[in-house]
């Protein structure tokens, strides 16, 4: 293959692995916490719409990152409100927060169907490092995005595994009951990590609005939110591990349109990312070795009540 | 504390209780199993909230409504069950809690911290161990730790010496006596009548959630504590009959275990357990003890060596089909290994047989049988719970106890393997279980004990090995054993021939 071409395979393979990375960290965060959220396809609904809108108005695509990130961390206060609070079985709740989060974005969007952005986010050359040939082209220039998911991705492993904010995070999804006997708040924890996943989802979602896409299609963060909760799984709830799933993700999505010349019907290249994820979950339930390391936070999905045994 | 009231479900945990503490003063908090002692001090901590009643510190009004005021207020506690982050490390779990550990890299500080600790007391731990890889004895020690450093005006402990040795709870109630001259409070919560009296300057005793008695440790003595709390005289003596050993039971050759992290942890131990016999393992906890007894009940595989049960190998079997072939185990983490906390009472009762007769026939429980059971083991090994219909975890540390090991002993199996037997137990429970153990032996079952409590062993076993790293450093027999000899034996000092 020609160089310039696997260049820009590469390249369309990170940009297409940013959301899922960013979407990725934020219920990695979030589940280390013990609160599963299946709501991320919502959520990623939901920044994707307010960033769009806010963006097409404005015409300043930094305020509709913005305003994406505030509007989808405060939806998702909704399953924290309900989990947390009102402990509610958290698999429903999530799955209702899918299902509001897309009809939300349905709804705002209806008006923007086709209509395309003319302030979009560009690509940005950090000075030097853009130089280094191919390395320079394929990762120091690429939008804002992709080096925020680069930055907040360290940021999260750092916190998680290097800070006292960050054992307690996870000693909180691993035993409440012990953390509140140490004087840590199980709920302000809980609802702030909750919080985290809704920015990150938020962020997520409105990549593919502004910078990924070039207008409003409906449904368009397709699935996309499924795939980071099972990426959360192949991950092991690590940062670290995240980026290596993500970008491979990536990678599937850039093959759907490789493959294309060859003659396979579009409808089942569609199908390509869904079925890896499938499969990779097959896989990883099947492996024993890999199930103990699987390691999911022991109370994950579970509620806490205060003052029982 | 004044007027403290506290009901669960209708019944009181707590009733109208008085409980004070000046600074520099050690207090015993003593009581049966489900006194409500632990509920009290979970009030004061404020894990629980009181019914009514008021808390006052420094003649002040203060409402604690979580652990976390109740550390700014100055109090620390040592739970009776393990608060701990099982798949953390140490360093992890001291760092939690401790609020002048720094914001970046917490470890380092806290890893210095420990080291110097331990060196100054003596209280051994691997900083990076994690919590599930650790015996009983060894998490009581990371509690230990975790509670001291915070430095608190007042620490209260909640059992925290039965699972220690004997040597750890001296050392342990130096640091006490060091605190106290500093000024620091302790309210300390044991079943060992002998500490109390070693250690405190006052008790006060409660009996089925009410005070029934507060004085200075100088107006009482062993005898008087035992009926103020029981309400009849208890005299601990272990009354054992000359027995010849009988047919061989248990027979261990030259096992070697590999510990979690993959390290020979049991190396080359042979031993055997005969009819009416009782064999004890002494040693400090983290030598093996735990490893040694996963594999005998099949819940760990060795590398190398053989188990057998009268004769035919039950090496590397599932713990299924050992506990048919005659096996019974009293774990040493109760919670953890030993009950379904959140199952009721009576479902816990017949866990093990649940799927035999007479408890369930081709699919289906027989729940009459499984209750009567359950009422079964309740009344003879008198566990108190407020009925068979409530989830075991709201029972009391010492009733979950009895109830285990009451569910193992019940069927009076061949061979009995315990940890801990009378982990948590009150002088009452003790003396019963005691008595249970040695009845097995008369009527000629074989019966494994696992033992930090050296007098416990020596009373009742016919023959102890002690344990240290991994290997028997002795098996001797403790009639004509002296206890110091033992304690060199525990310290790897190898005293002379077996017996
Ligand atoms: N969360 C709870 N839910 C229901 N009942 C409870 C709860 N906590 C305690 N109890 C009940 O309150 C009573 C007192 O229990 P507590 O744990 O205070 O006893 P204790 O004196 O600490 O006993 P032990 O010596 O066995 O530890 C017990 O009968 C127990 O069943
Ligand atoms: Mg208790």
């Amino acid at each position: 293959m020609d160089i310039a071409i696997l260049l820009a395979v590469l390249k369309r393979t990170l940009i297409a692995g940013t959301p899922l990375l960013l979407g990725t960290l934020g219920e990695i965060i979030a589940e280390r916490s013990g609160v599963m959220n299946l709501g991320v396809e919502g959520m990623m609904s939901v920044g994707a719409v307010t960033g769009f809108i806010v963006t097409f108005t404005s015409g300043n695509p930094y305020l509709g990152m913005i305003s994406a990130v505030i509007v989808t961390a405060a939806f998702s206060q909704i399953h924290a409100i309900v989990s947390i609070s009102l402990q509610a079985n958290q698999v429903v709740s999530g799955l209702a927060l899918s299902m509001l989060g897309i009809g939300i974005s349905v709804l705002w969007g209806k008006p923007y169907i086709g209509r395309p952005l003319h302030s979009k986010f560009g690509e940005i050359s950090i000075p030097f490092l853009s130089d280094i040939p191919f390395i320079g082209e394929l990762i120091f220039n690429q939008t804002l995005f992709f080096y925020l998911a680069l930055i907040i991705g360290f940021i999260a492993w750092f916190m998680l595994y290097k800070t006292r904010p960050g054992i307690a995070l996870r000693s909180v999804g691993e035993n409440p009951k012990a953390s509140e006997a140490q004087g840590i708040s199980v709920v302000l924890y809980r609802y702030i990590a909750v919080g985290i996943g809704g920015a990150l989802a938020g962020l997520a979602g409105c990549h593919l609005s502004i910078s990924y896409s070039k207008s409003w299609i409906e449904g368009i963060v397709a699935g996309r939110g499924w795939i980071v909760i099972a990426l959360t799984i192949f991950a092991a709830w690590n940062p670290a591990k995240a980026f290596m799933g993500a970008f491979l993700f990536g990678g599937i999505f850039v093959l759907q349109y490789l493959l294309q010349p060859l003659g396979i019907s579009p409808s089942i290249l569609a199908m390509l990312p869904y079925v890896t994820t499938l499969i990779v979950l097959i896989l990883f339930a099947i492996g024993k070795e890999s199930r103990k390391k699987l390691h999911a936070p022991a109370m994950l999905g579970e509620m806490y009540r205060r003052g029982e045994r | 504390m004044r007027d403290i009231t506290k009901a669960f479900n209708g019944t009181f945990a707590n009733k109208n209780i008085n409980l004070h503490v000046s600074s520099g003063e050690v207090l015993g908090l003593l009581g049966e199993n489900g006194a409500g002692k632990t509920t009290l001090m979970n009030i004061l901590y404020g894990l629980y909230r009181p019914d009514s009643g008021s808390v006052l510190i420094n003649g002040e009004d203060v409402r604690i409504r979580n652990p976390h005021e109740s550390m700014n207020l100055g109090i620390g506690m040592i739970h009776q069950h393990f608060m701990l982050v099982d798949n953390h490390s140490v360093l992890e779990n001291i760092a939690l809690g401790f609020p002048d550990s720094p914001f970046f890299f917490p470890d380092r500080f806290i890893r210095k911290k420990i080291n110097t600790f331990s060196e100054k007391y003596g209280l051994y731990i691997d900083p990076d161990k994690q919590i599930w890889e650790l015996s009983a004895g060894e998490q009581q020690r990371v509690e230990i730790l975790k509670a001291l450093f915070l430095e608190s005006d007042l620490l209260i402990m909640d059992e925290p010496t039965s699972v220690l040795t004997p040597q750890e709870s001296i050392d342990l109630f130096s640091i006490i006596r060091r605190m106290k001259d500093e000024g620091h409070s302790v309210i300390l919560i044991s079943h060992k009548l002998d500490e109390i009296m070693a250690n405190c300057s006052r008790v006060t005793v409660l009996r089925k959630g009410e005070t029934v008695g507060d004085s200075a440790i100088s107006d009482v003595d062993e005898r008087s504590l035992s009926r103020m709390m029981v309400g009849r005289d208890i005299i601990l003596t272990f009354e054992k009959k000359p027995l010849p050993r009988g047919k061989e039971v248990l027979n261990v050759e030259n096992l070697h275990v590999i510990s979690d992290r993959g390290l020979e942890t049991v190396n080359n131990v042979s031993f055997t357990v005969h009819e009416n016999e009782i064999f004890g393992i002494a040693g400090v906890s983290g030598n093996g003890q735990r490893e040694l007894i996963e594999t005998i009940t099949g819940l760990r595989k060795a590398r190398s060596g053989n188990v057998s049960l009268f004769g035919s190998s039950i090496l590397n079997k599932s713990p299924r089909v050992i506990n048919n072939r005659g096996v019974t185990h009293v774990p040493e983490e109760r919670i953890r290994f030993g009950i379904v906390p959140n199952l009721l009472i009576y479902e816990n009762a017949v866990l093990k047989h649940h799927h035999s007769h007479p408890f369930s026939s081709i699919m289906f429980l027989d729940y009459e049988a499984v209750k009567g059971h359950a009422k079964d083991i309740i009344e003879k090994f008198s566990v108190s719970a407020p009925s068979i219909n409530v989830p075991m975890k709201s029972l009391s540390g010492g009733n979950i106890q009895k109830l285990i090991v009451g569910r193992e002993i019940n069927n009076k199996p061949p061979l009995l393997v315990a940890s801990h037997p009378t982990y948590g137990l009150d002088v009452g429970a003790t003396e019963y279980i005691r008595k249970q153990l040695l009845q097995r032996r008369e009527e000629g079952g074989a019966v494994l004990i696992v033992s930090e409590d050296l007098e416990e062993l020596v009373g009742l076993c016919d023959r102890v090995g002690v344990m240290f790293k991994g290997r028997f450093t002795g098996i001797v027999d403790p009639s004509t054993t002296r206890l110091e000899d033992i304690g060199l034996l525990m310290t790897g000092i190898e005293a002379g021939e077996d017996s």
